[in-house]
């Protein structure tokens, strides 16, 4: 049953494979050029194991930014994890450590698409999580040695990542406090875009929850 | 210095990642709580939305991305699946792209 399970999810992704090498490679060039070594490019995707952040950190750092920069850029990035874990916080079975663990399979693919059903499903995130892992961090090896694969941008990927999570919000919208919620989280996103740093204006949109506190 | 960020952003996304199952998991959550999770996909999901549609760097961005989610939340609307709708969003913007 958790092995059906766990396919499903690795077959619900995997038409989106293509994704996670791209943007590996494109990552494992960036990083090189930013004067990673090769082994440091793959370890920051085996452990960070998250796009937006890591790309962040390296451009900064590839434009002599810093790397006090690149590490606030990239954890500010990375802080809309806590609401996103949270928010799966009761499906992840077993001890504390394997908890610990698992929950590294947390990215905004394998979350969203555990949700496609209205309930979070554990074996959809992991088998989703799994497969972009090993295509992440084997994507930045490649990039790494053969440089940019192909250009995410001139085939759609970036216009393709956002229709996917409007397509996975749709089914949630079927309750007025769910509406006002999306709602709420959009508006103040697009509020604080052009005046926080990057990552900010997500993390905010979480408070939009709170409305599940009015009856 | 690029170990430094490697090691930091590093350790600091694995406690976030972490944060929920770690000390959250396996516990009951009381009705208040729950109800603020519950909501909280709906949320993310629309915050996502936003970002990855018309963000860029400290500035609202309108591009290509605009036309490919509103090919592709037409696609939605007439119940295509998944693939079908990030197939139509990547490649409305990279036609668009093109010209």
């Amino acid at each position: 049953m958790q092995g059906s399970r766990f396919r499903d999810g690795v077959r619900a992704a995997s038409p989106l494979a293509i994704a996670p090498v791209l943007f590996g490679a494109s990552f494992g060039l960036l990083a090189v050029d930013a004067g990673m070594s090769w082994a440091g490019a793959i370890l920051m995707s085996a452990t960070t194991f998250a796009g937006s952040a890591q790309f962040a950190a390296a451009s900064i750092l590839d434009s002599g930014g810093g790397a006090a920069a690149a590490i606030v850029a990239a954890v500010l990035l990375n802080a809309r994890y806590v609401p996103l874990s949270l928010s799966v916080a009761s499906i992840f079975p077993g001890s504390r450590k394997r908890r610990l663990v698992e929950a590294q399979l947390i990215v905004d693919e394998s979350w969203a698409l555990a949700g496609r059903t209205g309930r979070f499903e554990y074996a959809v995130l992991i088998g989703v999580g799994v497969l972009f892992y090993v295509l992440w961090v084997g994507g930045t090896a490649l990039g790494t040695v053969v440089g940019d694969l192909l250009d995410p941008e001139a085939i759609g990927l970036d216009a393709a990542f956002p229709a996917l999570f409007l397509a996975l919000l749709a089914p949630y919208l079927r309750t007025r406090r769910a509406v006002a919620t999306a709602v709420a989280a959009g508006a103040i996103t697009l509020v604080l875009l052009p005046f926080t740093p990057a990552g900010v204006p997500i993390v905010a949109a979480s408070l939009a929850s709170l409305i599940g506190l009015r009856r | 210095m690029t170990w430094l960020v490697i090691a930091v952003v590093g350790a600091v996304t694995i406690l976030f990642k972490a944060s929920g199952p770690v000390l959250l998991g396996g516990r009951e959550l009381t009705p208040r709580v729950s109800s603020v999770v519950e909501v909280l996909a709906p949320a993310m999901l629309a915050a996502l939305v936003v970002t990855q549609t018309v963000g860029g760097d400290r500035e609202l961005v309108f591009d290509e991305r605009l036309a490919g989610i509103a090919a592709g939340a037409l696609a939605i609307r007439l119940r295509a699946p998944l693939l079908l709708v990030m197939v139509v969003a990547a490649a409305t913007a990279a036609l668009i792209r093109l010209f």
